[in-house]
């Protein structure tokens, strides 16, 4: 792959295609872990070491294990193990190596099993990019820095609700939702922009 | 004891509306809510899935070691999806073609490990297949309120018979991402703000049996 095609890859996957904001993936903790800037930037980084070496791995699943044995059909099974292992393995290896990441990603790490931006991106790489390695992994890390930059603008918009006067009704969520939905219209200027 | 056995499934359906009320399972209720067809086979195949895991996983709960257990549910989980989605691709082709990604990430659907775990591996199997049905038929009932709303305002449609004839100006912003994030907030809002105001179907019921029984002790 040229250094353009792989340039365009990862800004499509970061904006245009927006796992968030345009492909409703991740969505529990774009919501759920958004309420301060810096937990939101603490999930981002866990995200983007996860996705990038899930990649790697389910890219290595899918070509040497499945599809040489005609198992397609097991991806989901596949994928969502290799995954769960690889989320408890990062939480083990952190802890012994690097105690003070492991301390302030501490709680992260476990929910990252079931965030389906991660599921997501491995079948998407089955679907698309299944004989290419480097534009798996340039797609699988691409896709969770998009995930960290919106989830950080997110978060400070939130910080900022905490101020503003709504309806009551409106507490919590529903604001949040909101704000989430203008968000994802200021992606949509992103729409139709083509790099190469 | 008919109370007692259909209790779940009536929390599920309403007071605990996993969409609504809990908060989970966000994507799906997002992504696939574009039209009224789309959302409720997304909460069909969820409901199959939440049923058939409940079930299984009420049956090994005792045998399922305490350490690995959320392994052992995924994989429970994973197995049945992809059951649903090869049935999905033989049968419903064009169902299969317009959700595409998001049935093999039923998997990941925070309601299945949440019902699991908190239900399924406590309860007997019979409450977790209630229970599985109620949630299920709750998060399908979430499913079919938002994507009637975004179909009938973003395309002037519903199950795509057309309702307002040729000149509808539809707001086709309503079917975007933008229209999804925008639907469920004012949707929950609006649940809220009937919370609020101390409506409640599940209260309305409790204040009924109340009176019921004051009754029938003052005739005691």
């Amino acid at each position: 792959m040229s250094f353009t095609e792989i340039f365009g890859l990862a800004l499509s996957a970061i904006l245009i295609e927006n796992f968030v904001l345009v492909k409703f993936l991740g969505i529990c903790p774009f919501l759920g872990v958004s309420k301060k800037t810096e937990t939101a930037a603490g999930m981002g980084v866990a995200v983007i070491f996860v996705m990038t070496v899930a990649s790697a791995f389910t890219f290595a699943v899918d070509k040497f294990l499945l599809r040489p044995f005609k198992l397609e059909y097991m991806q989901t099974v596949a994928f969502i193990l290799v995954i769960a292992a690889l989320v408890q393995f990062v939480e083990l290896f952190m802890q012994k190596a690097l105690p003070a990441l492991h301390k302030s990603l501490g709680i992260y790490l476990p929910l990252i099993t079931t965030n389906c931006a991660v599921l997501g991106v491995a079948l998407l790489n089955a679907q698309n990019y299944a004989d290419s390695f480097i534009a798996s992994l340039v797609y699988g890390a691409s896709a969770a820095v998009g995930f960290t930059l919106a989830i950080v603008l997110f978060a400070s918009i939130r910080e900022r609700l905490e101020f503003a006067d709504y309806p009551k009704c409106f507490e919590g969520f529903p604001i949040a939702l909101v704000s989430a939905s203008l968000l994802a219209m200021a992606f949509m200027g992103f729409q139709g922009m083509k790099i190469f | 004891m008919l109370k007692k056995l259909f209790q779940p499934f009536f929390d599920g359906l309403l007071t605990h509306n996993p969409s609504f009320v809990l908060l989970l399972g966000m994507c799906p209720l997002l992504a696939t809510s574009t039209s009224v067809a789309n959302g409720v086979g997304m909460g069909l195949s969820a409901t199959a899935v939440l049923i058939c895991s409940n079930i299984v996983i009420s049956i090994l709960r005792k045998l399922i070691p305490n350490q690995i257990r959320i392994a052992a549910y995924i994989v429970v989980i994973a197995g049945f999806v992809t059951a649903v989605e090869m049935i999905i691709h033989a049968f419903l082709p064009s169902l299969y073609a317009s959700l595409g990604l998001f049935i093999p990430l039923i998997t990941v659907n925070c309601i299945i490990l949440a019902r699991a775990e908190a239900f399924a591996s406590k309860n007997g199997v019979f409450a977790s297949a209630m229970d599985g049905l109620g949630m299920g038929l709750g998060f399908t009932g979430a499913l079919f309120i938002m994507s009637t709303i975004r179909e009938v305002l973003g395309n002037g449609t519903f199950l795509d018979f057309p309702l307002f004839g040729e000149n509808f100006p539809a707001a086709t912003l309503m079917v975007l991402p933008v229209g999804g994030f925008l639907t469920l907030g004012l949707v929950i809002a609006a649940i809220q703000k009937l919370r609020a105001d101390g409506f409640s179907p599940y209260t309305k019921l409790k204040n009924h049996i109340q009176s019921k029984k004051t009754q029938k002790e003052a005739e005691q």
